[in-house]
C-alpha cells in the first residue's frame, strides 16, 4: 500500500511504480537515477536474479540476514554468470550508429552543439561526431530532412513549423532540448545613433534569421508593443545570419535582431551598436534548438539517447561562467565559428563593448538550459497564428507536447546529474505581459496588432 | 616583329599590374578618422573602428595569405576548416563530374537533333524553354528531389553545361557541307559510318566550342551553388570567409578561381586546336 499523498499530482496512485514506469516505487527510481550507467544495469540484473531465485521476499530478507549481502552475492554468481548477464543487458543498450553527422549554423547558440566537438562531450558518451557547418537555415532544414544530417542545430520555431507542415511538407519533427537562452540581440547601424526610440523607426529595413525563428517573433512583438506595424510601417526581411554584417555595412539594412557573434561583429567593425538585448524584451527565452526527426528517435533510440546526453552534458558546461572563456576559445576557430577570439568572447562573458563608447557587463546576456518547456512551444505557435503563418484552428498543446520533448529531457537530465524543473510547463512575461500557457487563443486575441 | 610585339605586350601587362596594384595600395593606405575610446572598450574592439584602418586590405596584405595558403595548400583542420587545395579538389572534380554527365547526353542528342529535321523541330521549344533558366535557380528543387547536397551541386553543374555543347554540336551537325554527306553516300558509307567518319570529324571544331563556353560556364556556376549548399568546396571557403568578413581571403580565392578558370579554358583550347581544320 502507498502512503504516498493521494492528491499528489506528480506521483502514481497505483502499489508498484514510479514517474517513469521502469521501478515498483518513486524510492527506488529516484536511487537509481543517482547511480551512474554502469551501475545502474549491475543493479538491474542482480535483484532481476535474486528475484528469480527467492520469489517470495520474506524468504529473501531472511536468507540475506542469515549469510550477509557479500556472501550471498559470493554464492549466487557460482552458479548464475552474473557477468555474462551484465553485458547482456547492457548489449540493449548498444548504440546503433556510432558515427553521426549534426548540421550546425556558425554562431553562439550552438555553443553546445559546437564546444561538445573539440572539448570531448560526444566521445564521452562512445560516440564519433562530425560537426558541419551549413549556409543557412534552409539548408539545414533540407539537409536534415534528407538524412544528410542526423541531428542539427535549428531555431526553436522550426521543429514545430516542419511538424505542421508551415513553410515545408509536414514531417513529424521532434525538439529534445533547448541549446541557449537569451543571446540575441537588436542591432541597428551607426548612423541611426539617436533613434533609440523605436516609434521613429518607420521606414527602416530590418534582417531576421529566419520566417521561423525566435528573432522574428521577438522583433515583431518588440515593435508591435511600440505601436509599430512590421508588416506595415517597417520591412523584415530574412538574411542568413553571416551575411547581416555584411548588408548592414552596406546599407542594405537599418538593423536586425540577430543571433551572436553577428552583433557583437557588427560593434566590433564599427558598422552598428547594440540597441537592446533579447533579453530585456522577455528575460531566458528560448532561441536556437537541437533538433532531430522523430524517426531517428524511435529507429535508434540509444544513439539519440546518448547524443542528447552528451549535448545535455555540454549545455551543463556552458552554463558555468567559469568555463565561458575556455568555450570561447575552443569554438572560435575556422573549422567552427570562423571570428576572432575576442568578439566570441565578449558574447559568452557578457563583459562587452555596446557600440556607443560603452563596456557594459551583463552575465546572463547568453545562457544554457536545455530544457524544452512546454510552455515555450505554445508561445511561438500562438505568435505563428498572431502573424497569419498558421491558420485555422491549433491544438496547442498537444502539438507542444509532441514536438517539444520534455519528459525525455527531464529523465536524461536526472542520467547526467542535473536537476529537472518539477513542472513541463511554465508562465512568464514578455515585456511586462503575462503568458498563461493555458489560455493561447485569449492571449493571441489580446494583441491590437496581429493578422489573423 | 611578331616577337618584339609579345615583348611589348608583356611589357605592358607588367605596367598595368604594377599601376593596379599601386592604386589599389594608394586608396587602403589612408587612416579614416578615429574617435576617443576608452582603452578598456578600445581592447573589446576591432581595428576598423580603433585606428580608422580601411576594412578593405591592401596588396600586400593579400599577397602575404596567398603565400600563406599556397605554402600549405592540404592542411585538414576538420569538416570545416581544409585547405585551399582540398576545397579547389573538391570543386574541380564535382565541375568535371557534371561536365562529363552533360558531354554523355549532349553530344549523342545534338548529333540526334543535327542529322533529323523532325527531331530538331519537335526538341526545339524544350530546348528554347529550358536553356535560359539559371541553374541556381534548380538549386531548391534539386535538393528537394535528389536529397543529396552534392548530387544536387552536380546535377547543377550538368544542366547549365549541357545547353551549349548540345546546341553547338546540333549546329555542327546540320551545317557539315552537303557535298561531303553525299560523297559518303555514292561510295555507299553505312549510316554509322558516315557519322563517325565524314560528320564527327568535320563537326568536331564547333562541338569543341560549345564544350569550352560549357566548361567556362561550369566553372562560373560552381562557385555559387557551393556558396548555396556549402560543406566543401572553393566555392564554400569564399562564404566561410565572407561569414568572417575576411576580404583578404575573399580576394585570395577570387585570384585563384580565375586563375583555375583560365587553365581550364586554354585546356579546352589546345583540344580544339588538335581538331581544327582548314578548308
Amino acid at each position: 500500500m502507498s502512503f504516498d499523498d493521494p492528491f499528489d499530482p506528480h506521483r502514481p496512485m497505483q502499489r508498484s511504480g514510479c514517474a517513469c514506469g521502469q521501478h515498483k516505487s518513486q524510492a527506488e527510481h529516484e536511487a537509481a537515477a543517482k547511480l551512474d550507467h554502469d551501475q545502474r544495469i549491475k543493479r538491474v540484473v542482480e535483484s532481476a536474479v535474486v528475484r528469480a531465485v527467492f520469489p517470495n521476499d520474506m524468504e529473501r530478507r531472511g536468507f540475506l540476514q542469515a549469510v550477509g549481502g557479500a556472501t550471498a552475492m559470493a554464492a549466487l554468481s557460482q552458479f548464475f554468470p552474473l557477468g555474462t548477464a551484465m553485458e547482456a543487458f547492457a548489449d540493449t543498450g548498444k548504440i546503433e550508429k556510432k558515427d553521426l553527422k549534426v548540421g550546425f549554423i556558425p554562431i553562439t547558440c550552438a555553443t553546445p552543439i559546437i564546444m561538445a566537438h573539440p572539448m570531448g562531450f560526444y566521445s564521452k558518451h562512445g560516440l564519433n561526431v562530425e560537426v558541419i557547418k551549413t549556409a543557412g537555415w534552409a539548408v539545414v532544414r533540407d539537409k536534415t530532412i534528407n538524412k544528410e544530417y542526423d541531428a542539427a542545430h535549428m531555431l526553436s520555431p522550426m521543429p514545430l513549423a516542419i511538424t505542421l507542415g508551415a513553410g515545408s511538407n509536414p514531417i513529424p519533427y521532434t525538439m529534445p532540448a533547448v541549446e541557449n537562452i537569451n543571446g540575441q540581440a537588436i542591432t541597428l547601424s551607426v548612423k541611426h545613433k539617436d533613434k533609440r526610440d523605436p516609434k521613429s523607426w518607420k521606414g527602416m529595413k530590418f534582417a531576421v534569421p529566419f520566417d521561423y525563428s525566435m528573432h522574428n517573433y521577438l522583433l515583431r512583438y518588440y515593435l508591435a508593443e511600440h505601436g509599430i506595424d512590421p508588416d506595415k510601417d517597417v520591412q523584415i526581411r530574412a538574411v542568413p545570419p553571416p551575411e547581416m554584417v555584411a548588408n548592414l555595412r552596406a546599407d542594405n539594412i537599418d538593423g536586425f535582431l540577430a543571433p551572436d557573434p553577428v552583433n557583437q561583429r557588427a560593434v566590433f567593425d564599427g558598422v552598428g551598436f547594440i540597441h537592446i538585448l533579447s533579453k530585456e524584451i522577455w528575460d531566458r527565452h528560448p532561441c536556437c534548438a537541437f533538433a532531430a526527426s522523430q524517426e531517428f528517435v524511435t529507429s535508434s533510440p540509444n544513439t539519440y539517447k546518448a547524443l542528447l546526453k552528451a549535448i545535455i552534458d555540454a549545455t551543463a558546461f556552458a552554463t558555468k561562467n567559469e568555463n565561458r572563456k575556455q568555450i570561447a576559445e575552443a569554438i572560435a576557430p575556422a573549422n567552427y565559428l570562423n571570428q576572432p577570439v575576442t568578439v566570441v568572447e565578449q558574447v559568452l562573458t557578457g563583459t562587452f563593448a555596446d557600440g556607443l563608447g560603452n563596456v557594459k557587463k551583463v552575465p546572463d546576456r547568453i545562457d544554457f538550459d536545455p530544457f524544452p518547456y512546454e510552455s515555450f512551444a505554445i508561445w511561438i505557435l500562438s505568435q505563428m497564428k498572431r502573424w497569419g503563418q498558421i491558420k485555422g484552428d491549433v491544438d496547442y498543446a498537444k502539438v507542444a507536447k509532441q514536438v517539444y520533448l520534455a519528459t525525455d529531457a527531464a529523465k536524461l537530465m536526472e542520467e547526467v546529474g542535473l536537476k529537472p524543473p518539477a513542472s513541463t510547463s511554465k508562465t512568464f512575461s514578455v515585456m511586462g505581459k503575462t503568458f498563461d500557457p493555458a489560455k493561447p487563443e485569449e492571449y493571441v486575441a489580446s494583441f491590437a496588432i496581429k493578422r489573423t | 616583329m611578331a616577337q618584339s610585339l609579345a615583348l611589348r605586350a608583356a611589357l605592358l601587362s607588367i605596367a598595368f599590374l604594377a599601376a593596379f596594384l599601386a592604386l589599389w595600395q594608394f586608396a587602403v593606405s589612408g587612416t579614416g578618422t578615429v574617435a576617443d575610446m576608452d582603452p578598456e572598450y578600445a581592447k573589446l574592439m576591432g581595428k576598423t573602428a580603433t585606428q580608422g584602418t580601411s576594412a578593405m586590405p591592401g596588396p600586400m596584405e593579400v599577397g602575404k595569405k596567398l603565400w600563406e595558403h599556397l605554402r600549405r595548400p592540404f592542411y585538414d583542420n576538420g569538416p570545416n576548416d581544409k585547405g585551399v587545395g582540398i576545397q579547389l579538389a573538391y570543386s574541380i572534380a564535382r565541375v568535371l563530374t557534371g561536365y562529363l554527365f552533360a558531354f554523355l547526353l549532349a553530344v549523342p542528342l545534338g548529333f540526334l537533333i543535327g542529322m533529323s529535321p523532325l527531331m530538331s523541330k519537335a526538341l526545339d521549344p524544350f530546348i528554347q524553354v529550358l536553356k535560359p533558366i539559371s541553374p541556381l535557380a534548380w538549386m531548391p528543387l534539386a535538393l528537394y528531389t535528389i536529397k543529396d547536397s552534392n548530387a544536387s551541386a552536380i546535377f547543377v553543374i550538368f544542366i547549365c553545361s549541357v545547353w551549349p555543347m548540345l546546341i553547338n554540336t546540333a549546329f555542327g551537325v546540320a551545317t557539315v557541307r552537303r557535298d561531303w554527306v553525299n560523297v559518303a553516300k555514292t561510295l555507299e558509307l553505312g549510316t554509322w559510318r558516315t557519322a563517325f567518319q565524314v560528320i564527327l570529324p568535320a563537326a568536331a571544331p564547333t562541338i569543341l566550342t560549345g564544350m569550352r563556353i560549357s566548361i567556362g560556364i561550369a566553372w562560373l556556376v560552381i562557385v555559387a551553388a557551393e556558396m548555396l549548399v556549402g560543406g566543401t568546396g572553393i566555392g564554400y571557403f569564399v562564404w566561410n570567409e565572407w561569414n568572417n568578413l575576411s576580404i583578404t581571403n575573399v580576394i585570395n580565392a577570387i585570384l585563384l578561381i580565375g586563375l583555375i578558370g583560365m587553365v581550364l579554358d586554354q585546356l579546352m583550347a589546345q583540344l580544339q586546336r588538335l581538331v581544327s581544320y582548314s578548308e
